[in-house]
């Protein structure tokens, strides 16, 4: 009880995020979310987790703006994206803005091909963001060594396994320095002994405290790692809570079956 | 049979005609494949940059852009090369003179040059923006997503990230409309313009020895072929950097 009191305490005076409020969307006539709302203070870990088609992927995407809403309330780091009535961006520079503080990581990595590792990791610093070349190197090379692809600077995409390209894409969000980091199923293109691998680095970010929200099929790691997680069906937020709760204590009969399933 | 053809090719004869200095056709030859040349790398430049801004136009622009060019491609595509030479250089003259003329300056008369260089670029620029376009859209739509995703505005996105990409798919396109655009300067004989074909001609026609011209003609034009094709293969070699080699295995 008094755990659960500091909690609340501490994470009332962290700053927000990223918040999303009663967002929809729709593809012409199909509506697929139906009114989702989440929010992520600094330091949260906010697992989506659902099955195909629930929507989940379409939530993460709507946050950068790579689906453009249909209505709905995006805040990015106390920033309110100003919408026009049709839900699209009004202003190109503000949703620039907002992406440069999201490091956003996709299922099947989209690393430049034509670029070296290293290129991949500056060229956003560099030529979007004005940090001075030998600053980005030195920084990329850190960021290398850290997903352990050090020496791997050189080496062109294509000539690397997948969960090497995934570590190496992750690599390439950090190297934005973002607010937070938005991953939409990392580990979902890899063969099965490659998941492993960049689960790892993704936990040692969760552990240094970096805001995430997190797509997933890996419902241990989801469990794992999260601080909150949300279930979605259809479009809906069928279920949301604390990981142990989610997983442990399941109330809807929807995520119940779901979790059975993917067991 | 071994008559018949020495009867057309004299070796000693052929040498003298096609020595370098008069009264050997040499130096005339040479000087129409320089201008061949010129006019070929002229057209080029001019159709690679209206190739750009086609097949960027065509997929990025809005609808009047994207009208116009599926209208100049359309047009210039389906009329034959030869019509649309003598179409264009008897146009372009004279829409320049009624300008000239209703702002009361004196007609001109255009020099052959650039007015076929014009001709040939326009014509090879709707052949361009197609081959360009759809390198552009060969280029995988995540990899255009994830420099969205980090917030590249639209013109670093083109520079940075879809032209290199598309260069890989472009140049054995851009390549073949290379040869095509040395051979189309062969068509500006029509409108007499002294380039290597008509050169030929008239040395052949002067010398009545068609056989040696024409072999000689045609084995220039193979040069510009194969020192050409070195030249597209090292651009390619670069432009697909980072990419493995695609090699049917020992199929």
């Amino acid at each position: 009880m008094s755990n659960a009191a500091t909690q609340t305490a501490s994470s009332a005076s962290r700053s927000d995020a990223i918040v999303i409020d009663n967002l929809h969307k729709s593809f012409g006539p199909l509506e697929v979310l139906k009114g989702v709302s989440l929010k992520a203070r600094e330091g949260d870990v906010v697992a989506i987790i659902g099955g195909s088609g629930s929507g989940k992927s379409t939530m993460l995407r709507c946050i950068n703006f790579l689906e453009t809403p249909t209505s709905g309330k995006i805040v990015i780091a106390g920033e309110e994206i100003v919408l026009r009535d049709d839900g699209t961006p009004a202003s190109r520079k503000q949703i620039e803005h907002a992406r440069r503080q999201l490091g956003m990581v996709f299922q099947s990595f989209n690393l430049w091909s034509h670029k070296t590792v290293l290129e991949n990791l500056i060229e956003v610093p560099i030529h979007v963001l004005g940090v001075p070349k030998a600053d980005a190197i030195a920084r990329a090379e850190k960021l290398l060594a850290r997903v352990g692809l050090a020496e791997k600077a050189h080496v062109y995409p294509a000539f690397m396994s997948g969960g090497q390209q995934q570590r190496a894409a992750i690599a390439r969000a950090l190297a934005i320095e973002p607010r937070a980091m938005l991953f939409d199923e990392p580990t979902s293109a890899l063969d099965p002994e490659l998941v492993g691998e960049v689960l790892n680095v993704i936990r040692g970010l969760a552990d240094e405290g970096r805001t995430m929200i997190l797509v997933t099929h890996e419902m241990k790691f989801a469990r794992e790692v999260s601080s909150h997680v949300i279930y979605l069906h259809n479009g809906v937020i069928e279920e949301e809570g604390p990981p142990e709760q989610l997983f442990g204590d399941p109330k809807s009969e929807r995520l119940k079956q779901f979790l059975k399933s993917v067991a | 049979m071994f008559d018949a053809i020495s009867h057309l090719f004299d070796p000693g004869q052929a040498l003298g005609l096609l020595a370098y200095a008069p009264p050997g056709w040499g130096g005339n030859l040479l000087a129409g494949l320089g201008r061949s040349i010129e006019i070929a790398v002229g057209a080029y430049a001019v159709g690679l940059t209206i190739g750009i801004f086609g097949a960027f136009g065509k997929i990025y622009g809005g609808e009047v852009t994207r009208d116009i060019f599926g209208i100049y491609t359309t047009v210039v595509r389906a009329v034959p090369e030869l019509v649309e030479i003598l179409i264009l250089y008897y146009l372009v003259p004279q829409v320049v003179n009624s300008i000239l003329l209703s702002f009361g300056y004196d007609r001109v008369s255009l020099p052959q040059m650039p007015v076929g260089i014009l001709v040939l670029g326009v014509v090879l620029g709707a052949y361009m923006t197609e081959v360009l376009r759809g390198s552009i859209l060969a280029v995988p739509q995540g990899q255009i997503e994830a420099a969205r995703a980090y917030g590249m505005p639209p013109l670093l996105l083109a520079r940075r990230i879809i032209f290199p990409q598309m260069m890989a798919n472009a140049i054995p396109g851009m390549a073949n409309l290379w040869l095509n655009a040395t051979k189309d300067t062969a068509l500006l004989a029509v409108i007499g313009f002294n380039e290597l074909t008509l050169t030929t001609m008239q040395g052949a026609a002067t010398t009545k020895n068609y056989f040696v011209f024409f072999i000689a003609a045609g084995l220039m034009y193979l040069v510009i072929s194969i020192v050409s094709g070195r030249f597209f293969a090292r651009i390619e070699r670069w432009a697909r950097r980072g990419q493995p080699l695609v090699r049917g295995g020992g199929i």
